[in-house]
């Protein structure tokens, strides 16, 4: 992993289309294999940006083609920072059952926050939920298992 | 039986063995599809015995789990047996993490889940 890398910003707004994102997602995750990210970590950097973007664009915006998802990241060779704000009215987070309890199973959704949490450092909702920070320090463990 | 855009099917003794063609189950439309094509498996074929092989999956959203859920239900209600094989390291953690691998009955490899139905 090279040390002492310039942090890399980019800043998009998205349309609230579920097959939209892909590219620009697959486009950060390409960036971060040529500064040296590990592919094992990246798999999570691509579970918490699909997570993140389509939670935004389905729940937050309701699919809404007026509305923007609007996503920046911050990156060098040992730190990941993202934050995702959707349009929406936001939403309140511990409203979302835990899909790990055994009687949400079988339950179809709600896994993408843990999700995001678990293979995370830090993860915080603002403005209501409607804005989603992230980061992953390679040098710290995850928010949560 | 309508061509399969999203899983290619084989039988295996009365074992039905599912492989997927999409390497990353992320795309919406293909996840839709995905989701049809194996509640037909058990709704309109009839099968009762089923492989899911995840031998050729690198990624997976939680959309895909969702769809995946919803056929494991399908299944139960159907009377048929279902068992995932061939799930890489990164997707098991996936699994763990949601805790679906106690949903879900997961078997190393596809010669390990034809032992067991």
């Amino acid at each position: 992993m090279p040390s002492g890398s310039a942090t890399l910003t980019i800043t998009r707004a998205l349309a609230s289309s579920l097959s939209t994102y892909l590219d620009f997602v697959q486009e950060i995750l390409d960036k971060m294999e040529r500064m040296g990210w590990d592919k094992s970590v990246l798999f999570g950097i691509h579970v918490a940006l699909e997570e993140s973007i389509s939670n935004a664009i389905r729940h937050g915006n309701g699919e809404d083609p007026q509305k923007q998802v609007h996503v920046e990241c911050k990156i060098d060779a040992r730190r990941f920072w993202a934050s995702v704000c959707d349009e929406g009215n936001g939403y309140a987070s511990d409203s979302v059952p835990d899909c790990r309890s055994p009687e949400n199973l079988e339950a179809p959704g709600g896994r993408g926050l843990a999700l995001i949490r678990a293979y995370m450092t830090r993860v915080e909702l603002r403005k209501n939920g409607s804005c989603l920070i992230m980061e992953k320090r390679l040098d710290e463990p995850a928010a949560s298992r | 039986m309508a061509k399969l855009r999203r899983i290619e099917l084989s039988e295996s003794t009365n074992v039905s063995v599912v492989r997927f063609k999409d390497q990353k189950i992320i795309d919406p439309q293909a996840i839709q599809e995905m989701g049809q094509e194996l509640f037909d498996l058990i709704e309109n074929d009839d099968r009762k015995k089923l492989v899911l092989n995840f031998s050729n999956v690198e990624f997976l959203s939680s959309a895909a789990l969702g769809k995946l859920i919803t056929f494991e239900k399908k299944a139960k209600i159907q009377g048929a047996e279902l068992i995932l094989t061939n799930i890489s390291p990164e997707i098991f953690q996936v699994f763990s993490i949601t805790n679906l691998d106690k949903l879900f009955q997961i078997k190393d490899s596809e010669a390990d889940a034809l032992a067991v139905l």
